[in-house]
C-alpha cells in the first residue's frame, strides 16, 4: 500500500465507503467536464502518471482557482517528495506516494523552502 | 546590477541545501541515474561527452566585477582555467566534477549567483539586448522586466514541468537586438501613442530542427498585466503543448499545429480567467524592483572626439557603440579572436576584465548572445586607454559585427550532441579572412555555426548560417544564407537562412564563404547594402551558382588531374 500523506502527515486510509464520490482525473482531461459535481465530490485525485507531466499542476490550479473547490484534492501517481512544494503551492493537500518512497524523507520536502516570488 | 534583497539570497541558498541533498542521495545509490537527471538537469548540470557541464545562470546577461572574479576562482579550483559564454549569456564550464558541484553552486550564492532553471523544461534564464540601458534608442531599461520575469518563473509552481524548454526574450529598444522573433515568447516594449508602456507579445519562434519565426498574438499588451497574459500562455502551451514526442514538443509546434488565431483565442480565453487576478503589476511592484538595480553615477561630460593610431580607429568603428549619456560609450570586448574557441574566456582573463569593468565601466558588464562581453558606461575621453589594454589582453579584436565575430557552440569537441566540431571550423574560417581591411570591406555579415540540429549556435538566423551534419559517420557541413536574428536597423528583418544545396566537406568550407562573399560584393548596389540586404534582394540563385558551379569545376578539375597523375 503506497503511503498516503494529507495535510503534511502520514495517514493510514481505512476502506473506501461505498458512497464515496470519488473524482479522477487524468492529464489531458478538462476540468470543466467535471465542474457540475465538484460541491458533491468527496475528493478530486489527479494522476500523474509520469515524472515529468506537469499538466496536473494547471488542473489543480483551475480546480482551486477558476472552479473554486473546496474539498480533498489528491495527487495520485509517480508522485516523488521532489514534487511535493510545487503541488502543495498548487493546491493539492493530499499525496498518495509511488512505492519506495521513504515517508519521513518526503515531508522534510515541504519546507525544502521557506520563501517564494509568485503571488497567484 | 540588481542587488539580492533576503528573500533572493534565501531561495538561492535553499536551493544550494536542495541539491547537495539530492546529489548525496545519487552518490548513496537512492535517486536512479533518471530521478536524477530531471533533478540535475533544474540546476544546469549535463552529463556531457567527456565530464559534467555546468551552466551557471547570468540572468539577462549582467554582470558585476565581483561576480566575475568569483566565477575566475571557480574556473580556476573546479574547472581547467576557462569558461565558455554561451549564446544566451550564460557561462558554462566543461569540466567541473560531479560531487563537487554542490560546492560550486554554494560559492555562486556568496555572489547572489545560481545555475537555478538553467536547463530542464521549464522557463529559462530570459535573456535581452546587451546594450539595455544605454542605448541612445531605448523605450524601456528591458533589465527592470527581465527581473521581474524572473522572479516570477523562479520555482514557479504550475510551470516547473513543461512539455519543453522555453526560453523568453525582452527587447527594450527600437531595434530588436534580442532575437525576439527566435524566442518561445518574444516581448518587445512599446510605447502608444498616449506615451502608456506595453509589450508587444510575440509567440511560438525558435530555432532548433524546425525553426520557425513567431507570430504576434498581440500587438500592445499594456505593462499591468504582463504576468497574468505569460500565465495564460504558459497555461495553455503546459495542458496542451505535445508530450507525445520531444521533437514535436516547443511550444512553436503548437502555435503551428492550431494556427495563430486560434492560439490567439485560446490564450485570450485563458487570460480571461486570470487577468486582473493578484499577479497583476502594479507601479510599486516595478518601483521595487528598479529600486533594487545599482545606477552608474554618470558625471555631465562633454563628447569627446578620443584620437589615437590607425588600429584605434577601426576598433573604435566596430567595438565602440553609442550610448544615451553624453559623453559616454558602450565597448565590447571581443571573445572572437582567431584561434580561441568563440566565447571561450580563461580565468585570468576574467580577472583582468574585471579589473577594465571597476576601472573603466562602474564595475558593471555584460554577456552578449553574440558572445561577447561589453563594458556599457565607459567615458569617451577612457577609450585609448581601454584599447590599449584590451588589446595586451587579446580581447580588441575590432571584428564586431563583422564576419570573423563568429557565434559558435561548443560543437563536437565538447557536445554529447553535436554531428560535427564547429570550433575549427570557426578557427579555418577567422584565418582566412585574417586580412582586416578585406573584413572592413565585406561590412556587416553575421556568421553562425552550429554542430547539429539543435541549432544552438544560432546557424538558422546567420546571414551566412553553418550546420554540422553526419554523413556516414563523417562531418560534413550544410550552408544556409539569407538568415536574420531581427530588425537590428533598416532593411531586412527577422528571417531564417535557406540552405544553398548540398554538404561541404571541412576543408571546403573557408573556400565555399569566400565565393559567397565574392558573389555579394560583385552584386551589392553600394557598401551599405549587407549581404543579407542583397541575398533577400536577389535571391539565393546567384550564390548556389557562385558556388556549386565553381564546384563542378573543382570536380572537373580534380579528375583532370588525377588523369594526368
Amino acid at each position: 500500500m503506497a503511503t498516503l500523506i494529507k495535510e503534511r502527515r502520514v495517514v493510514h486510509e481505512s476502506a473506501p465507503s461505498p458512497d464515496a464520490r470519488v473524482i479522477r482525473l487524468e492529464p489531458g482531461d478538462d476540468p470543466a467536464s467535471v465542474a457540475g459535481e465538484l460541491d458533491r465530490a468527496t475528493r478530486v485525485e489527479v494522476n500523474f502518471p509520469k515524472f515529468g507531466d506537469g499538466r496536473g499542476f494547471s488542473i489543480a490550479r483551475l480546480l482551486r482557482g477558476h472552479y473554486g473547490y473546496k474539498g480533498e484534492l489528491r495527487a495520485v501517481g509517480q508522485i516523488t517528495r521532489d514534487h511535493l512544494y510545487f503541488m502543495e503551492r498548487m493546491g493539492f493537500d493530499a499525496f498518495e506516494l509511488r512505492e519506495g518512497e521513504d515517508a519521513n524523507e518526503a515531508l522534510a520536502a515541504f519546507t525544502t523552502f521557506s520563501v517564494f516570488y509568485q503571488r497567484a | 546590477m540588481y542587488i539580492y534583497d533576503q528573500v533572493d539570497q534565501r531561495l538561492v541558498d535553499e536551493r544550494v541545501a536542495q541539491f547537495r541533498d539530492q546529489t548525496r542521495r545519487f552518490l548513496d545509490g537512492k535517486l536512479s541515474e533518471d530521478e536524477f537527471r530531471a533533478l540535475r538537469l533544474r540546476n544546469g548540470l549535463y552529463i556531457q561527452r567527456y565530464a559534467p557541464m555546468l551552466r551557471i545562470a547570468i540572468p539577462y546577461g549582467l554582470l558585476s566585477s565581483r561576480q566575475l572574479r568569483k566565477l575566475a576562482q571557480i574556473t580556476r579550483r573546479y574547472d581547467r582555467g576557462y569558461g565558455h559564454f554561451s549564446t544566451r549569456q550564460n557561462l558554462q564550464l566543461n569540466w567541473p566534477r560531479l560531487a563537487e558541484v554542490p560546492e560550486i553552486l554554494a560559492e555562486l550564492a556568496t555572489v547572489q549567483m545560481h545555475a537555478i532553471q538553467t536547463s530542464g523544461n521549464c522557463i529559462r534564464n530570459v535573456t535581452t539586448d546587451h546594450f539595455a540601458g544605454v542605448a541612445p534608442d531605448e523605450i524601456v531599461d528591458s533589465f527592470v522586466w527581465c527581473e521581474i520575469i524572473r522572479q516570477w518563473s523562479t520555482f514557479h509552481p504550475e510551470f516547473s514541468y513543461l512539455p519543453r524548454k522555453f526560453k523568453i526574450g525582452v527587447n527594450g529598444s527600437a531595434a530588436d537586438r534580442a532575437a525576439t522573433f527566435v524566442h518561445d515568447i518574444g516581448l518587445h516594449a512599446l510605447k502608444n501613442e498616449a506615451g502608456e508602456i506595453g509589450f508587444r507579445v510575440i509567440v511560438g519562434g525558435g530555432l532548433g530542427r524546425t525553426p520557425i519565426l513567431g507570430q504576434v498574438i498581440r500587438e500592445f499588451l499594456p505593462w499591468p498585466h504582463l504576468l497574468t497574459y505569460l500565465e495564460a500562455i504558459l497555461r495553455v502551451y503546459n495542458r496542451y503543448g505535445r508530450r507525445d514526442n520531444i521533437w514535436k514538443a516547443r511550444i512553436k509546434i503548437l502555435v503551428k499545429e492550431r494556427g495563430a488565431d486560434k492560439f490567439r483565442e485560446e490564450v485570450e480565453a485563458e487570460w480571461a480567467r486570470c487577468k486582473d487576478s493578484p499577479a497583476t503589476l502594479t507601479e510599486e511592484d516595478v518601483r521595487r524592483v528598479e529600486a533594487r538595480f545599482t545606477r552608474p553615477r554618470y558625471e555631465s561630460l562633454a563628447p569627446v572626439q578620443a584620437l589615437g593610431g590607425p588600429g584605434f580607429e577601426s576598433w573604435k568603428r566596430r567595438n565602440v557603440h553609442g550610448h544615451k549619456v553624453p559623453g559616454y560609450a558602450a565597448v565590447t570586448l571581443s571573445l572572437k579572436k582567431t584561434g580561441v574557441p568563440p566565447g571561450d574566456v580563461t580565468s585570468e582573463q576574467m580577472e583582468a576584465i574585471a579589473d577594465l569593468a571597476d576601472r573603466y565601466s562602474f564595475g558593471e558588464l555584460r554577456v552578449s548572445h553574440e558572445q561577447n562581453l561589453i563594458l556599457a558606461d565607459v567615458r569617451e575621453a577612457d577609450l585609448p586607454a581601454l584599447w590599449r589594454q584590451a588589446r595586451e589582453l587579446g580581447l580588441a579584436t575590432p571584428n564586431i559585427g563583422l564576419l570573423t565575430n563568429i557565434i559558435a557552440c561548443p560543437g563536437g569537441d565538447f557536445c554529447a550532441l553535436a554531428n560535427a566540431k564547429s570550433i575549427p571550423v570557426a578557427e579555418a574560417i577567422q584565418q582566412r579572412f585574417d586580412d582586416l581591411d578585406y573584413l572592413h570591406d565585406i561590412g556587416e555579415l553575421d556568421l553562425n555555426i552550429s554542430g547539429c540540429m539543435n541549432a544552438c549556435g544560432h546557424h538558422h538566423v546567420g546571414h551566412i548560417g553553418i550546420l554540422g551534419v553526419d554523413k556516414n559517420g563523417e562531418e560534413w557541413y550544410q550552408v544556409e544564407i539569407g538568415g536574420n536574428q531581427g530588425q537590428t536597423r533598416t532593411g531586412t528583418g527577422a528571417a531564417l537562412g535557406k540552405v544553398i544545396g548540398p554538404s561541404f566537406a571541412r576543408a571546403d568550407v573557408p573556400q565555399v564563404i569566400e565565393q559567397l562573399i565574392a558573389c555579394y560584393l560583385e552584386r551589392r548596389d553600394s557598401e551599405a547594402e549587407r549581404f543579407v540586404d542583397v541575398v533577400h534582394r536577389i535571391g539565393i540563385e546567384p550564390f548556389k551558382e557562385s558556388v556549386y558551379g565553381n564546384a563542378h569545376q573543382r570536380a572537373a578539375g580534380r579528375s583532370r588531374e588525377r588523369a594526368l597523375a
